[in-house]
Order: structure tokens, then sequence, then C-alpha cells
């Protein structure tokens, strides 16, 4: 599917979102319409709101104003324990991937199907072994704690967690950050190699440029609300991948390109 | 947005600022505890999550609580013995100190301990989840963060803590015990005598409800300035402080009310008698 298809009815949508804590505001104004089945990447410099906006679309934060829907539901609006039952149609991939200390691997992946089904514990180590052998690892890491594991191997475990209920919606926060780029590739081919086995809707946040342009169906640039002006709008770049390289507006091209240009001129100042 | 965050405010402002962040600190501590004695009500924790909160909670505060215990009970032999002593009332000694651990100093000292063993831990580590992503991780796998992380360790704070108390108060009758009758050559038998006329039961029960009321602050303030913290390595540092701090100021209230409260409640119980207890 490309940004030009003509679209399925959108999964999720945001009305005007914005968001500040305290003084400070992240988000403003922010209108978007996420289909069934595409993957999404938002690209943007630091700080400027990506992570916000995915833990905005799952519900982990409230919008300060406007609305944030999934599947026509405004989740602001949803008591505690339906939200949770949306919550898990998502699966979340964390930037340091957020596994769990106390826990072992097995522990780990297995924790969802734990949580909210009544497998039994044949069927559960069936299951995190299929999980885990599908992001590449071995049978043998299942009993290590993640303090033991490479930043890769988080990562991979975590993808293997956020897997195992079969999300309908995927989210991705950085999943190549801080990963050789050995490691950020086979992250890539997994992002895409999940859409490939199941229809997911996808959520990646990134500023790994080869990534967003392997995975990506369309892309959103963000920009940090201090440097726009006042009433300009905070998407700077709304389209098909292979449309970013043309862009006009400079900063798009800046970011794409990875150029300073005249920021540490600006920073100095 | 850049001049709000700098924007340089009054001293009457400022106290407004600060009077008004008290507040909302209340409130959300208010809001966090009636959550979480709701999930205790409505769903009881796993004992994959219950049982590590009473090892670390109960068995691995045993040791400290055990020789604290002990050695308040001889210190404060050793500082009244003299006293007494001059007045022909060494034997009597043990009433002295039985009935002011039981009460006052075996409750207090107990939590203290866990209130800084465990407490600040608890912050420390529910800080550390909050800012590695860990508690995100666990709302987004559906479990809700206060069922899963706060009520294991609360019911462990709120049961273990009398328990644990019962055990500093044995400790300090027993070291009290020691030095009187061991090192002051005090006639054991005399001491043990005059010791059991004073303690009653209900200073037993009154020493553990105070216990039960400092295990519950501890449990719900670590818990609350834990998912609290601010981010960062200083973020977590300071949970941990501020939930030692804020636990003792709540342990030496709440002694002060519960011990106004209880001696009242034996004098409508039990009438006049609530003099032998201020005796």
């Amino acid at each position: 599917m490309t940004a030009l298809d003509p679209l399925p009815s959108p999964l999720i949508q945001f009305a005007n979102v914005g968001i500040a804590f305290g003084a400070q505001q992240v988000l403003r104004d922010i209108t978007l319409s996420i289909p069934r089945g595409q993957t999404l990447v938002v690209i943007g410099e630091s700080g400027c709101g990506k992570t916000v906006l995915l833990k905005l679309v799952i519900g982990l934060l409230a919008p300060s104003s406007g609305e944030s829907t999934f599947d026509n539901r405004v989740l602001s609006q949803l008591a505690d324990r339906e939200l949770t039952q949306q919550r898990l149609r998502f699966g979340f991939l964390f930037q340091g991937a957020a596994l769990f200390d106390s826990l072992t691997v097995f522990d780990n992946v297995a924790f969802g199907l734990r949580a909210k089904t009544h497998a039994s514990h044949d069927q559960i180590a069936k299951e995190v072994r299929q999980r885990l052998g599908e992001v590449g690892l071995p049978e043998s890491v299942e009993w290590k704690k993640p303090a033991e594991l490479s930043g890769g191997m988080k990562k991979r475990v975590g993808l293997a967690r956020a897997l195992i209920l079969q999300p309908e919606v995927m989210l991705y926060d950085e999943p190549t950050t801080g990963l050789d780029p050995i490691m950020s590739d086979v992250i890539a081919e997994l992002i895409v190699q999940t859409r490939a086995q199941n229809p997911v809707t996808s959520v990646v946040v990134t500023h790994d440029m080869k990534l967003a342009l392997k995975v990506a169906d369309r892309v959103v640039m963000l920009s940090p609300l201090s440097r726009l002006a006042d009433g300009e709008p905070q998407i700077l770049f709304d389209g098909a991948p292979e449309e970013l390289a043309q862009c006009e507006d400079r900063r798009v091209r800046q970011f794409v390109q990875g150029e300073a240009g005249d920021r540490l001129r600006e920073m100095a100042g | 947005m850049a001049a709000a965050g700098t924007q340089k405010i009054g001293p009457i402002a400022g106290l407004g600022a600060m009077a008004y962040h008290a507040i909302a600190v209340l409130g959300d501590f208010t809001l966090f505890s009636i959550q979480t004695f709701g999930w205790i009500v409505r769903r009881k924790p796993s004992r994959g999550t219950l049982l590590p909160a009473l090892y670390l909670v109960g068995v691995r505060s045993v040791p400290v609580v055990a020789v604290t215990g002990m050695f308040i009970g001889m210190v404060m032999a050793v500082q009244m013995f003299h006293q007494f002593d001059r007045m022909g009332m060494a034997s009597r000694l043990g009433s002295m100190i039985n009935i002011t651990l039981v009460r006052e100093l075996g409750p207090v000292l107990a939590a203290t301990m866990l209130a800084g063993r465990v407490g600040s831990a608890m912050a420390a580590e529910l800080a550390t989840m909050k800012v590695t992503e860990q508690v995100d991780a666990l709302a987004t796998l559906g479990a809700n963060p206060i069922h899963y992380l706060v009520v294991p360790r609360l019911i462990a704070c709120s049961v273990l803590v009398p328990l644990l108390t019962i055990l500093a108060d044995f400790m300090g009758i027993m070291g009290g015990a020691l030095i009187v009758t061991r090192i002051f050559g005090v006639e054991a038998h005399f001491y043990w005598q005059h010791s059991q006329g004073y303690v009653q039961m209900y200073d037993v029960f009154s020493g553990l409800i105070k216990a039960w009321f400092f295990g519950t602050a501890i449990g719900l303030i670590s818990c609350h300035r834990g998912l609290n913290s601010q981010p960062g390595a200083e973020g977590v540092g300071q949970a941990s402080t501020e939930s030692f701090v804020a636990s003792f100021i709540a342990i030496l209230v709440i002694d002060f009310f519960l011990g106004l409260l209880l001696i009242n409640l034996y004098e409508v119980l039990w009438g006049g008698a609530a003099a032998s207890l201020l005796s």
C-alpha cells in the first residue's frame, strides 16, 4: 500500500490533539488519520514529541486538547477496564525495550499470555519459544535476566513480548537506537516480516532514515514547537517516503540528509 | 513557551505556588490511596507478586529489626538502671522498659527501620521502573500498575510491620532483661514478677494497631513517591529520599494522634483506669 492508494477506514485518528506538561507544550493541533494495515513512520528532531504521540495513540497519556480515537472510540472517555481491553490490541516496543528487570526472558515474553489468557504452562512455553525463534533468539536465553542481554537481544525480546498477544497495532519507539548497523537492519527486517506475517497497522517512531525508508508506507515529520512560528503547523511533511527527498520544505530536506546547516551557529547564538 | 519556563515570580506568588503544589500532591496521594484500596477489594494479588513482597519486607528485615530491638532494650536498661537503683526500685525497671517498648518504641522503631530499609528500596525500584518505562510496559500488557506493583507491597507492609513489631518488642524485652539481671545483678525472679503486672493486653494491642497504620503509611507513601518520581538518576534518588522522610514524618504524626486516641479509647472503655496507662 502507498500513501496515494484509496484509504481504508482509519483505525487511529487524532483530531486537533495537543498535549502540555505543566507550562511546556509538546504537541499542538495535530490532526492525523492512520488507516488499517498502514505502516506510518514518524520522524523528527529530538524533543519534537514523537514518543509522546506514540503514548497518546495507546492511551498511556491523555491529550490536553483535542481527541484521539482508536477504532472510533475516544480513548480519554473510556473507563479503566475498557481502556485496558483496548490496549491489549496493541503491541509496544519501547525505546529501551522496558523489559521487567526482576523477570527472566521467558517470564517477560510470557507476561501478556499469563495476564490475559488461561493458557496452560505447556501452551505458554510453546508460544514463547515460537516468538523467541521468530526474532532469532535461541532457547538458551530463556532463563537469562534482562541485565545479562545485549542491547540488540533486549530489543528482540521486547519485540517477542509485544507480539505474543498477536496485536492489531504495533507501536515501535526508536527501535534501532543504540544498535549497530547490522542489528539495526535485523530489527528493520523483523518489522517488515511482522507485517508480512500478520496484517498489522504499525506506527514507527525513529530518527533512522534507513529504517524509515525500508518500512514506511507513509512518513510524517514533526517539528519541535520551539522551532515554529505561532500558528505554523507542527507536521512539516505527510506523504510517501519517496517524496521526502523532493520536499520543498528546507527543514525536511535538511533532516533527511542529516545536515547541520547553520544549526551550530544558532545554538551558539 | 520558553518564557513561561523562565518567568520570575514574586515571593507571594512563590508561596502560593508552593501551597498549590502541596495541595495537588495531597490530592493525588488521596486518589492514589483510594485506587489502591479499591484494587485490594476488587481483586487479590497473585502469589507471584505477593510472595516476593512478603519475603522482601518480612524475612529480609528480621535480622535488622531483631538486632535494633535488642539493643534498644539494652540501652534503655543501661540508661535507667542507676536512677531506679538509687530509688531502690531496680527490680521494677522491667515494667518501665517493657511498657515503653510495647506501647511506643517497638512499633516506632520497627516502622522506622522498615521505612529506611524497605520503603526507600521500594520507592527506588518503582521509580526506576517508571523511568525505564517498565510501568508503561505493564499497562500495555493489560496489567494495572497499581494492582500489580502497589497492592502486594502495601499488603506486605501492612501485615508484616505488626509482626516485626512483635519481634522488636520481644528482642527489646529480652535485651533489657539480660542487662538488668545478668550485668547489674538484679534477681531475675523479682524482675519478671514486677514486669508482669504492668503490661496489659491493651498495651500490646495499641502497639500493634499503631504498627498496622505505620506499615500502611510506609507502603502507600513509598509506592506513591516511586511512581511519581522525576526522570533520571537524580529523580530516582530523590524519590527514595522523599519516601523515607515522608514516611518518618507520617510515623511520628500518626504515633501522636493514635497515642491520644487509644488512651482516650481506653478511658471510654474502662473508665478511670486510663490513669494507670499514663503512670
